[in-house]
């Protein structure tokens, strides 16, 4: 059985900006959450009228999203098998 | 359109599926896959999560209910890139131990209990039943479209019939292609690229009718966009609420539903594709419902005001007289109903086989574990749940009658499997998760659900009666179904997510809280919840008195006889053995129970393990046994760790004496050569004289002159003992010092005097600080005062400045005083600042005053017996020199 080896504490440049890359792909889904939650507040009746300018919003703000992601993928999956027991 | 060319095209449609599906599956037996196995496929397999609900509904949907159809695919995009959280721990889970359901994931989870398997198995029974018969119902809704669009007064199809019809035709492509094998691991190449291509069908389906509306009917986009601007609807309206619940609930079915789980782990290859799935298949979704608002906008506005919106997708062209492009929608729409039926009913079939049957048939017959093959029964069962589901489903359509909205059955099956998430997540991310607290949670979110959703959607009066929806159950008002605790202000829809969760969640949580895992529970949240830490964690099995033989025969029984004997010979020649009987070591029968849960699930496997080895695998002793095993070896490889520091501790120390020792040496032989020099050349000299006066006949002044020159060297010889001889003194410790009170300014005096018979002939400057010099000393004085001499001589001997300057600085800290004699020469060179008091160190012969080079070592030996040190002093513009001495010298010190 292995000893556990504690995680180093300070990261080299290319494996720190994976960890924040991590952190960005994990931050994504939120960021989505709240662009796709805004329109909703900007009237303030109980019930929201939802137009054709809504509409290009959120495709908009879906495709910028699904480019966000593309862009974190490979970068993500790079290395993966080397350094993933250490999770941060 | 003739309606037997489109059931001919439909025929030729599912021909070529059945061929693409029978290519594949004989290049994967080849072991030939290639790109078959790419994220393409994979990506596009996904894609299941758009149905005929998708297809037909959304338009359908947004034509009722406006944007909010777009929450249906948002949930989705959300969990996909955020795949890092959730997606990539389900899949490698669901590689690791060989998954074979969501069903089996729970049970596997939460101890192998085939109890919780059964639970999740009939929460999605339950739900996908509904699903299916919409997508049966959508199939027969497009037939009828097609039918009355039909001008040669074909009679229009039966829609009962139609509908048994395609359930029968699915049910044989599923039974063909989902269970021709029992396969090691549960996949099924062939189908997956058959949905692949049907993905493809229906994207290019929809995008081509898309195309059509807006350039087409509309004119462009800028026109779309004004025609959608125009279609003042109420239906624009959404309810905060209600949105971000159906943000969450799609987000949570596309995890939770059976087929994507089915697609998106089981038949998951490999998991760099789901990096690539990542984005691609939210692109996927965002192209599928790209013009759904533009056909639903121009749909209404020409269409007749009666038409149902749901079928606009094929109703719109047809009417504009564009037969190919509706035979186009058509086979779209026919694609997706039919692979997700497929899919659904494979994964159902494998949950019911696994978790139902199959534990059954061993439970009824416990002669069949020794008897004949299972697979068979495995096969059986599997097919025969084929077409109970999908018998299932068109009962349920049957019955229904076919006349809901479609989405809004979409939705009440989302929420029911929704239900799996509390379980799921506690499971993943939550080791005190237990089994009792998963059933708890499933138990109550599935009444829940049934209560306040999947009940009431049949409508008042035809399951609960209409007193229970206005008066509530046993006439409590707090109890209504769709405003229980007398939340009515909420949609009904909002209202079942969230008392259905909610009550869920609690009630996994207080069970999970209450009450006490067993040892199977423990292990397997430990490796479930640390899947990424490696290492398969401890054994699950102690050494059991399992026969080999028996296992042997089990695994043929499930895996096949070539299989079996292939796994059974590799851990026999693994173990060093020959044969095909390997031990039944734990590791062994680890692996055993892994290829085997990837045929019959997780519970059943260790069911069937268990009764071989006759004991219920670990108990809670044997775990904590492990435990403290592997506590002790890490203690004592923390011990090795810290002997081996100290062994290289001492390794270094050994060294360095070994070096010091080296270079003592090394310093010994220099030393006798130096000494001997020093002694031979006044010996030479002496000898040379005084064999020349023994000659006689000289003239006496040349007598007294040659026996000066003898007395001189003589005297020089003697001064080089005494010096040696006091050196050695030093150097042994033995030297008496005779402590007494002695003022330093005394002392400074004495050596300034005496040290001016050195080079008479220059004069010093010399500064002096009179009152800090005012020190009385307990120490050696005549020692010190040697010391102070040799300084002052030095600097009298070496110091080349013109007017030579003398500073003596006197400073008193800490019960210490240190005295710096430093002069204005050009001081003594970096390098050799280290080697001025070793022995017979002298800087340049130029200089060579006479002495023998002793001076500064003896004053260093002298110091160190004073308790003090003198050290040479850099950057005083000179050479300088500090004496340390202690106020105070105590005899032992000395």
């Amino acid at each position: 059985m292995a000893r556990p080896k504690s995680p180093p504490v300070f990261l080299g440049r290319t494996l720190y900006r994976r960890r924040r890359l991590r952190d960005a792909a994990r931050l994504l889904p939120v960021v989505g959450v709240l662009l796709l939650l805004l329109p909703l507040l900007w009237v303030s009746d109980v019930e929201v009228r939802l137009g054709s300018g809504e509409v290009v919003y959120f495709f908009v703000v879906w495709l910028a999203l699904i480019g966000l992601a593309a862009a974190f993928a490979p970068g993500l999956t790079r290395g993966d098998k080397a350094d993933d027991q250490e999770e941060d | 359109m003739p309606f037997n060319l489109l059931v001919a095209s439909c025929l030729l449609y599912v021909i070529f599926l059945f061929a693409v599906a029978f290519l594949v599956e004989r290049r994967a037996h080849l072991g030939r896959l290639g790109w078959l196995r790419s994220p393409l496929v994979y990506t596009l397999s996904l894609s299941i999560y758009c149905t005929a609900w998708t297809f037909y509904g959304a338009v359908g949907y947004a034509a009722r209910s406006g944007l909010e159809f777009l929450t249906i695919y948002f949930g989705p995009t959300l969990v996909f890139i955020g795949w890092w959280w959730l997606l990539r721990k389900l899949v490698r889970i669901g590689r690791e131990y060989r998954v074979t359901s969501i069903a089996d994931l729970i049970s596997s989870r939460f101890g192998k209990s085939n109890t919780l398997g059964v639970i999740v198995t009939l929460i999605c029974v339950v739900a996908a039943t509904p699903y299916i018969a919409l997508q049966l119902q959508s199939v027969v809704l497009s037939f009828g479209v097609f039918a009355s669009a039909t001008p040669d007064g074909q009679a229009p199809p039966d829609p009962e019939q139609t509908a048994i019809w395609v359930a029968v035709g699915l049910a044989l492509f599923t039974i063909l292609f989902g269970t021709r094998n029992l396969d090691a691991k549960e996949q099924h190449h062939g189908i997956v690229t058959a949905i692949a291509v049907e993905a493809v069908v229906k994207l290019v389906a929809l995008l081509a009718v898309g195309a059509f509306v807006v350039w087409g009917l509309a004119g462009g986009v800028s026109e779309i966009i004004a025609k959608i601007d125009a279609a003042d609807l109420a239906a624009w309206q959404v309810q905060p609420g209600r949105w971000t619940g159906l943000i969450f609930l799609s987000a949570v079915a596309v995890i939770t539903l059976p087929r994507m789980f089915q697609v998106l782990v089981v038949e998951n290859a490999d998991e760099g594709h789901l990096a690539r799935a990542s984005w691609a298949f939210p692109l996927y979704l965002l192209a599928m419902s790209l013009f759904i608002v533009p056909i639903a906008v121009i749909g209404l506005e020409r269409m007749p005001a009666g038409a149902n919106p749901d079928m606009f997708v094929l109703t719109l062209p047809l009417s504009e007289g564009q037969g190919g492009l509706a035979m186009l929608a058509f086979l779209g729409g026919f694609s997706s109903a039919t692979s997700m039926v497929i899919v659904e009913s494979i994964a159902l079939a494998t949950m019911i086989s696994n978790h139902i049957v199959i534990p059954l048939w061993l439970h009824l017959r416990p002669s069949a574990a020794r008897g004949d093959d299972l697979r068979s029964v495995v096969l059986t069962a599997r097919r025969l749940a084929i077409a109970g589901v999908l018998a299932l489903g068109y009962g349920y359509y049957h019955v229904s009658g076919g006349s809901a909205a479609l989405a809004a059955i979409g939705l009440i099956a989302f929420l029911g499997v929704a239900q799996i998430l509390p379980a799921l997540i506690g499971g993943l991310f939550w080791r005190g998760a237990t089994r009792i607290g998963a059933m708890a949670g499933l138990l109550v979110g599935f009444a829940v659900w049934a209560y306040t959703s999947f009940l009431p959607s049949f409508g008042p009066g035809a399951v609960l009666s209409e007193s229970v929806f206005t008066q509530g159950l046993f006439g409590l008002s707090w109890l209504r179904p769709q405003a229980l605790f007398g939340t009515e202000a909420m949609d009904p829809l909002t209202h079942a997510l969230f008392w259905s969760l909610v009550l869920n969640a609690t009630a996994f949580c207080l069970g999970s809280l209450l009450t006490f895992p067993g040892p199977v529970e423990r292990l397997q949240g430990a490796a479930f919840v640390n899947v990424f830490d490696g290492g398969a964690g401890p054994q699950r099995w102690a050494r059991g008195q399992a026969e080999p033989e028996a296992l042997l025969t089990m695994a043929q029984r499930i895996l096949g006889e070539d299989a079996a004997l292939t796994l059974f010979q590799s851990a026999a020649r693994d173990q060093g053995k020959e044969g095909f009987l390997p031990d039944p070591t734990p590791a062994f029968l680890d692996s055993l129970e892994g290829r085997l849960s990837g045929s019959v699930g997780a519970a059943t496997a260790h069911a069937m393990i268990s009764q071989l080895v006759g004991r219920a695998t670990v108990s809670v002793e044997d775990l904590m046994a492990v435990a403290s095993e592997s506590a002790q070896i890490l203690e004592y490889s923390a011990q090795l760790e810290a002997r081996e520091a100290e062994l290289t501790r001492t390794a270094g120390a050994l060294r360095e004496a070994n070096e010091k020792l080296t270079q003592l040496s090394i310093q010994k032989d220099a030393f006798l050569s130096q000494i001997s020099h020093e002694l031979r050349t006044p010996m030479t000299s002496i000898r040379a004289f005084s064999e020349i006066l023994t000659e006689g006949d000289l003239p006496p002044d040349m007598v007294v002159k040659y026996g000066k020159i003898i007395h001189d060297e003589a005297k020089r010889l003697t001064r080089l003992l005494d010096d040696l001889l006091d050196l050695s003194v030093l150097e042994n410790g033995t030297v008496q010092l005779n402590l007494t009170l002695a003022s330093l300014q005394q002392m400074l005096d004495h050596a300034l005097t005496a040290a001016r018979q050195t080079r008479p002939e220059r004069s010093f400057t010399i500064q002096r600080d009179l009152p800090s010099e005012a020190i009385y000393l307990k120490t050696d004085s005549d020692r010190l005062v040697q010391v102070f001499i040799n300084l002052i001589s030095n600097a009298r001997k070496y110091c080349d400045a013109a007017d030579p300057v003398l500073r003596i600085a006197v400073r008193q800290r800490a019960g210490r005083v240190t005295i710096d004699i430093i002069d204005n020469g050009s001081g003594i060179p970096k390098d050799s600042q280290s080697l001025i008091f070793e022995k017979f160190a002298r800087l340049t012969d130029a200089n060579r005053a006479g002495g023998a080079g002793l001076g500064l070592a003896i004053c260093r030996e002298i110091m160190t017996n004073l308790g003090g040190s003198v050290a040479y002093l850099p950057g005083q513009g000179g050479a300088a020199f500090r004496v340390t001495v202690p106020l105070r010298l105590e005899k032992a010190a000395a």
